[in-house]
């Protein structure tokens, strides 16, 4: 049961490397705007899914009773990360949103939706 | 000496008048100039007050909504975050009259100028203030937003092509911060730096070392250290004047500031670490004088000597492992002055731009006889820029070389005088060509005294830096053996 739980917790974790790597990968290879947003987001939820993941307590062992043998059980999550997650969501929506709008109003002013290579201008 | 007229919070009222002035002005557009001047005078008199309130009591703290601090969020003053709140409150009030002047006449600009860059200080100030991991976080993405929007106020392909590459940059390096954040949680179990440091020990363990690298890496691309630095030339070179002045003066600095704190109080790194940031120092060094040399616009080769005085920054890491703080505290002297001096620079940019309708300087025709406050104020910025006695930079990059020769690090004090050099070669580029004719006479447009002055008035700041240094002392000691025989030294040397 123990094993089993900490086996979770490391395989969300994981989870959560392999969004955050993919997001990465995908930020750099793709010009076009809107798939940049989308692995920012990607890389946001992996960001997310690690800090939840690690926010599990590992289970500790209830004092069993006379006739009932000792028993694990599982310890209740930390609430903390979770609330810092729920604003690192407000955040990422809110920068979603923020690029969203700044990319339609260049693909209006400029006719692209990519960044220009040249640096200087 | 008490500073606090009927129980009122500084602390309180550096974050909060900002805020206050941003949401007048996003209410009244049409009087958001008067408004937002308003809120700016008044946020630099309250940041007044919790300097003086900081050097009379010390450390200043405050519990939000009087949560405690492991539930609720601690704010605390001390002498650094009182500091760089200073020198943004002073870049702040120059930007607040000369962006006055410059968007008189630009409607949209100026309904948009005023909220967002009074949101950007109540950010600035929030995230000097921050005690704890997490709302750090938050407060440096405010400050990202806020910056990312103000790039954007150009409104053309180039500005909005700066802000997303901005904003896009702004929010990976947020996101690899948050992850430092999520790992120092797991290994530490809290947010509060100095708890963390406590609980952290003398063996940080595998986490803790996984939380240093993806918080530190966040950290330099925001603050954009060579080879992070591609950002950095078109965003601050495509915005207004003013908003570049902002960008390059106090937007860096926020991130400096917090790698700086986390640095001393908390992560403490290795010393390979810190002789890696010395070497991509010394590289920026190089690599963005040498850009800036080449430029041929004055904005972009004013925002590449920001990429390479962010390099001097972090030279001070190296130095400061073996011995005294003498380094940081030159570190943070090049940080304040280099805040006065690129906006007094980004300033007159914007200056001479009104005056010829765009900033190849080489193309200016005779600025100096028509211009010559913008380009004394240019001048003076750039002398401290270059490190000239008696300048604000002169002395952080004295202390720099200082503590270098004591410890016998030649190379690295190579890199501090080259630096400098090359930052004449290009200062001079440009004041060389203003005395010239240009290519075809052109009648210049008008330049407001108010740009003109402002400009100027920050520029003598900077070099009024250099004399301050007893002044400023007890507030730039910091180091956890700061001794300050080094810079006793110093001041012996020319006081």
């Amino acid at each position: 049961m123990m094993d089993l739980l900490w086996t979770q917790a490391v395989f969300w974790a994981l989870v959560g490397i392999a969004l955050l790597v993919i997001g990465l990968y995908a930020l750099i290879v793709h010009a076009h705007l809107l798939r940049k947003v989308l692995a920012l987001n990607i890389m946001s939820s992996g960001v997310f899914v690690l800090f939840i993941a690690l926010a599990r307590r590992a289970p500790r062992e209830a004092a069993g009773g006379a006739d009932a043998p000792a028993q694990v059980v599982p310890a209740p999550p930390d609430p903390v990360p979770q609330a810092m997650v729920l604003t690192g969501i407000v955040v990422a929506v809110a920068a979603t949103g923020l690029l969203l709008a700044l990319i339609v109003r260049l693909r209006s002013v400029a006719g692209r939706t990519t960044l220009d290579n040249r640096a200087d201008d | 000496m008490r500073w606090d007229p009927g129980g009122l919070d500084w602390t309180l009222a550096v974050v909060f008048l900002p805020l206050a002035g941003a949401l007048l002005c996003f209410l009244v557009p049409r009087r958001a100039a008067p408004v937002g001047l308003g809120a700016a005078v008044l946020t630099a008199a309250a940041t007044f007050g919790l300097t003086l309130a900081v050097l009379a009591d010390g450390v200043q703290r405050t519990a939000l909504g009087g949560w405690a601090a492991p539930l609720g969020i601690l704010w605390r003053a001390d002498e650094l975050s009182v500091a760089l709140m200073a020198m943004t409150a002073t870049v702040g009030v120059a930007v607040s009259f000369y962006a006055g002047a410059y968007f008189r006449d630009e409607h949209t600009e100026r309904a948009f100028f005023w909220p967002l860059w009074l949101l950007l200080w109540m950010a600035l100030n929030a995230l000097f203030l921050s005690a704890d991991l997490f709302n750090l976080y938050v407060t440096l993405e405010l400050v990202g937003f806020a910056a990312a929007s103000l790039t954007a106020l150009g409104g053309n392909a180039a500005a909005l092509a700066g802000a997303v590459r901005y904003l896009m940059v702004s929010v990976l390096g947020s996101l690899s911060y948050l992850l430092g954040v999520a790992l120092v949680y797991h290994a530490c179990g809290t947010v509060d730096i100095t708890l963390a440091a406590t609980r952290m020990g003398d063996a940080p363990g595998a986490a803790m070392h996984a939380a240093t690298g993806a918080i530190i890496a966040g950290l330099l691309l925001k603050t954009a250290l060579f080879p992070l630095h591609f950002w950095l030339p078109p965003a601050h070179g495509s915005a207004p004047a003013p908003v570049s002045a902002l960008l390059s003066a106090l937007v860096i600095k926020a991130s400096f500031y917090l790698l700086l704190r986390l640095w001393l109080d908390m992560l403490g790194g290795g010393r390979w670490l810190a002789e890696l940031l010395g070497v991509l120092g010394a590289a920026a060094v190089i690599w963005g004088s040498l850009l800036a040399l080449r430029q041929t616009r004055l904005k972009l080769l004013i925002a590449y000597s920001t990429v390479a005085q962010v390099g001097y920054l972090f030279i001070a890491f190296p130095l400061s492992l073996a011995g005294n703080g003498a380094a940081w505290t030159g570190a943070l002297y090049l940080a304040l002055a280099h805040g006065l001096a690129k906006a007094a620079m980004f300033m007159s940019a914007g200056s001479l731009i009104r005056f010829g309708g765009h900033d190849r300087f080489a193309e200016l025709d005779r600025p100096v006889p028509r211009l010559p406050l913008t380009l004394t104020a240019f001048t003076l910025a750039g002398v401290s820029i270059m490190g000239l006695p008696p300048s604000g930079g002169f002395i952080g990059k004295w202390l720099l070389l200082e503590s270098a020769f004591r410890q016998g690090r030649y190379g690295l004090a190579a890199v501090v005088l080259l630096g400098g050099v090359l930052a004449a070669a290009y200062v001079f580029k440009v004041v060389g060509h203003a005395f010239t004719p240009g290519p075809r006479e052109h009648r210049g447009l008008r330049v407001p005294a108010v740009m003109e002055w402002s400009a100027l008035l920050l520029a003598v700041g900077a070099i009024l830096l250099g004399l301050g240094l007893p002044l400023l002392r007890p507030l730039l000691q910091v180091g956890p053996e700061s001794s300050g025989a080094g810079s006793a030294a110093a001041v012996g040397a020319w006081g």
